[in-house]
């Protein structure tokens, strides 16, 4: 399928576990200078659409679509923004650009959970106010029964998620773009305290503060524009039930139907295709659900694989070479669009150290956290097919 | 289509019919609470406004002076020029008379909230009130003078400013 | 631009716009839905991706919002993604629904907006402090009616305008509403009764506000050919049009939207309309307070600078004058739940352009329309044209 839609910038800024010394707005804007000086683009003249990522109860502050504009060059100027990942914003600005509206857009998302306080009241603001919310637990409880559901199911253990944050956080150490890397041992994530059995604190990815900025072309502008444009082959994205009550515990359906999504509209390339995957790991067990959901191993494999090493930058299946959320950070609405930047290097051969062989197919996913299901991914090429 | 329709679904209720019980009712109270980090730009306003000055920033390539000051300039979208330390008086650009508080209160005194071009800025407003005046007396283009708080009760807010007062100049 | 696919509304469906409903925001979410697929005889197993507008999730109460209206949005195991421009949403939202079958991946999307409100005590209006910058304007505790009352207050500054050409607007919309059968605030008012009305800002008044409401609305898109299998008469979208402005609101005049004339442009300039004077035969501009109905109105330039006041007062913006404007009854007068009141002038546009309006008919042979949402901060103009 020749694709129509190509990437043709990215810039984000270092991601950090605090950062007091800058604002939000004067992360944002770092992001865009570097996104819009690596797209060769300047956000006043050729930027058409500008699409940004937030949730107001992240930031602080209702209406959060008001304080976006001006720092990604976007004043006066049609912007919108989708409550959402930032992956959400980039299929929406595909869809933008698909239509023939636009041409050229430009895709922001950011995250400042260092400013939020109260951050498990805030998650809990988002559990059923009238079913779940009395029950005033711990929001990782959601987690918790999830990862004991999931690894009821598929039979992978509790050791194996722990070595999925040992190679997310290795991982991480060849990346300077990472907040979190360290030489975690799997061990050390087994011993460390329960949040909401099996969940250990360590199985959580801890937060980090960044801002994100993506450059996306039609065919004919990247074309013009780009040497090295990264074309968008197939995406999907799809919300599974709200209610926990409802819920499938086991299996990541949202993520199984994303993936047929994007692998149909991708049409010649199957999962054996890929040859890196950054794909949402927020919890260690995550990312071996999102593996087999997404039809990359049958289930209960996932953790076998992972323990023989096959994920690991040099295997088979190479997952989560940036360090992933365990390795980077955890941005909330910006890991999808942290994972993109991170392929989008990756599809150039600019990722430096981390720079995983042979890296044609790549394929970027994400997932809403706790207590949505709901995800999108995205299938990305640096090859004209 | 809307001629079609008999009825529209929607079942309206009452105040008292909260407060009488006829339906249930589930309370919650957020506590959702942040630090926000004010960055360079605020940051520098912020504790200018404590040491009792107005600080804008300056881009020397459309020339315009910005208050509330930020790092960039955008509308030529680059990083900004310098600093400059701005005059505490300016000129009423649009006001109103507020009889309510942020929660829809009545208030017996009203309040008058204005945006106040800063003297020497491009176009560039703040939001703050009108003080020491009769609101009958108020004009557009009025020109007022910030009343600062004494210097042991600011805090580095946009309060330390209590309002600004008419000059008559 | 070089526009692909044809997209047109099928269907649509709204609730009673109420101050406060029984119903969550699930069910009034369901209820729209609902009868919008019920309108044009589709099942949601038909539908192939929803959209969701919804404003603050202060109001509701429920932290990312969009994720737990799915179920009552029809969602289910389906694509859905909830956009956000603050008032804007409501013309936002079928904006995002046209990207979304106009890019070629989907042949039906369903719509929906919806805003529970009075989940917030003791009042909504308390919410909206928290969209006041948090560094530089709360600490000052203002009241989302001062940031309306200041610019209602330079536009009547800038063009001498009289109060009572502006409050002539209250009582046509709410009259309007008289005729629409969710209207929450429909009433016969005297432009007298508005000057008398309490002063909560000046010089905005009690009887220029349109109300906080709880209440949803959805409609149906489809492409080109599935649209015509669907119904006789469907009704396309042939513009879009949005545009936000600087975050720095004290930093620009008030008097005039500029947003929402680029916004109209762009929609303009899609749809192939180049005098929109005489090209438009109504208009549901956004109309939370009455003089953002004449402000919008000159910024989706369907009159001169400064005009708008004057064709109103003289009768041209009824529904039998020359430029029917809110032949709906507005926000003033069916009611303000957010992002549902500008998907409900998306209705309107639907209804009117198939003749379906009952009492609400605009007379004549009205073909082409535009409806307008705005929001945050002075800031956000949206705008969709609508043709037969």
């Amino acid at each position: 399928m020749t694709a129509k839609v190509a990437v043709i910038g990215a810039g984000m800024t270092q991601l950090r576990s605090i950062t007091p010394d800058l604002s939000y707005k004067e992360m944002m804007f770092e992001a865009a200078v570097k996104a819009y000086n690596n797209a060769g683009v300047d956000p006043r003249k050729d930027v058409q659409s500008f699409v940004c990522s937030s949730e107001d109860f992240w930031e602080g502050t209702s209406i959060f679509d008001e304080y976006v504009p001006d720092q990604i060059g976007g004043s006066l100027k049609p912007v919108c923004t989708i409550s959402g990942d930032g992956l959400y914003s980039l299929i929406t600005a595909y869809m933008q650009i698909s239509s023939g509206l636009i041409d050229v857009a430009a895709v922001e998302a950011h995250s400042k959970a260092s400013e939020m306080v109260s951050i498990r009241n805030i998650m809990s603001l988002a559990l059923d106010p009238i079913y779940v919310r009395p029950l005033a637990a711990d929001p990782y409880f959601v987690g918790g029964l999830e990862m004991a559901r999931y690894l009821h199911e598929s039979g992978n253990t509790r050791e194996q998620c722990a070595k999925v944050v040992e190679k997310n956080r290795g991982n991480a150490l060849r990346n300077p773009y990472a907040a979190h890397p360290s030489k975690t041992t799997a061990q050390e994530v087994l011993a460390s305290e329960a949040v909401c059995h099996p969940l250990g604190r360590m199985d959580i990815a801890e937060a980090a503060d960044g801002a994100a900025v993506v450059v996306l072309a039609s065919e004919e502008r990247a074309k013009a524009l780009c040497e090295n444009p990264v074309w968008i082959l197939g995406l999907g994205w799809c919300s599974d039930t709200p209610c926990l009550e409802a819920r499938e515990w086991g299996e990541a359906v949202y993520a199984k139907i994303t993936a047929e999504r994007a692998f149909r509209m991708a049409k010649n390339v199957r999962p054996k295709d890929i040859d890196l995957l950054e794909i949402d790991d927020s919890f260690s067990y995550k990312e071996l659900q999102h593996l087999e959901a997404m039809g990359f191993c049958k289930k209960g494999e996932a953790g076998v694989l992972t323990q023989k090493g096959e994920t690991a930058p040099d295997g088979e299946i190479p997952v989560n070479a940036s360090g992933g959320s365990l390795g980077m950070g955890y941005t909330f609405e910006m890991a999808g669009l942290q994972r993109l930047c991170e392929m989008v290097l990756q599809l150039r051969s600019q990722a430096g150290e981390r720079q995983v062989k042979n890296v044609r197919i790549g394929l970027v996913q994400c997932w809403r956290g706790i207590p949505t299901a709901s995800g999108a991914a995205m299938i990305l090429t640096s090859e004209r097919s | 289509m809307s001629v079609k329709i008999k009825e529209y679904p929607g079942t309206p209720l009452r105040e008292e019919d909260l407060k009488q019980g006829k339906v249930l009712l589930v309370s919650y109270w957020p506590k959702a609470r942040y630090v926000w980090s004010a960055g360079v730009a605020i940051g520098r306003y912020l504790t200018e406004l404590k040491n009792g000055r107005i600080v804008g920033r300056l881009c020397s390539k459309c020339g315009r002076i910005v208050v509330p000051p930020r790092m960039f300039c955008e509308w030529c979208f680059r990083p900004n020029d310098r600093w400059v330390i701005l005059k505490d008086s300016g000129v009423v650009n649009t006001f109103s008379v507020s009889r309510i508080t942020a929660d829809a209160t009545r208030i017996k005194e009203p309040l008058i909230p204005a945006v106040i071009q800063i003297d020497g800025t491009t176009d560039a407003g703040i939001l703050h009130l009108v003080g020491e005046t009769d609101p009958e007396q108020v004009r557009f283009g009025m020109k007022v003078q910030a009343l600062w708080k004494p210097p042991e009760e600011r805090t580095g807010s946009i309060t330390d400013i209590k309002y600004f007062r008419p000059t008559g100049r | 631009m070089s526009i692909k696919k044809r997209v047109a509304v099928v269907g649509a469906g709204m609730t009673k716009f109420m101050r406060r409903a029984q119903e969550t925001g699930k069910e009034l979410a369901y209820e729209a839905a609902r009868m919008a697929l019920d309108s044009c005889g589709l099942g949601i197993e038909d539908i192939e991706c929803v959209t969701m507008g919804s404003a603050p999730d202060a109001f509701d109460g429920v932290h990312m919002k969009g994720e737990y209206l799915i179920d009552g949005a029809g969602a289910w195991r389906k694509p859905y993604m909830r956009s956000y421009v603050g008032g804007g949403t409501g013309v936002f939202a079928p904006i995002h629904g046209w990207q979304h079958v106009a890019s070629g991946l989907f042949d039906t999307c369903l719509v929906v907006c919806e805003e529970k409100m009075s989940s917030c005590r003791p009042h909504p209006q308390a919410a909206f402090l928290t969209i006041f910058d948090n560094l530089t304007e709360r600490p000052l505790g203002p009241n989302l009616v001062w940031i309306f009352a200041l610019e209602m207050h330079r536009y009547m500054h800038v063009h001498k305008i009289p109060k009572e050409k502006i409050a002539v607007v209250s009582v046509k919309n709410k009259k309007n509403a008289m005729d629409h059968p969710c209207a929450q605030l429909a009433q016969k008012i005297t432009v007298e009764d508005v000057l008398n009305s309490e002063i909560l800002v000046w010089p905005v008044q009690r009887l220029d506000i349109s109300p906080t409401s709880d209440g949803a609305a959805a409609v149906v898109l489809a492409s080109e050919d599935v649209a015509r299998k669907i119904t006789d008469s469907p009704v396309w979208i042939d513009g879009v049009g949005w545009n936000l402005d600087t975050a720095y609101w004290t930093n620009r005049d008030l008097y005039y939207p500029q947003y929402v004339e680029n916004a109209a442009r762009m929609a303009y300039q899609m749809a192939g309309i180049k005098n929109p004077r005489e090209e438009i035969d109504f208009a549901e501009p956004y109309d939370p307070f009455d003089y953002k109905e004449l402000h919008h109105m000159e910024g989706l330039m369907l009159c001169e600078k400064g005009e708008a006041p004057n064709l109103a007062w003289e009768g041209v913006t009824q529904r039998d004058g020359k430029l029917p404007i809110c032949p709906s009854g507005g926000l003033l007068g069916v009611g303000n739940p957010i992002a549902a009141a500008g998907l409900m002038k998306i209705c309107e546009l639907f209804w009117q352009l198939r003749r379906e309006a009952g009492k609400r008919q605009v007379p004549g042979d009205p073909r082409t329309a535009v409806a307008q949402a705005w929001g945050d901060l002075m800031q956000v103009g949206t705008v969709v044209v609508m043709r037969t």
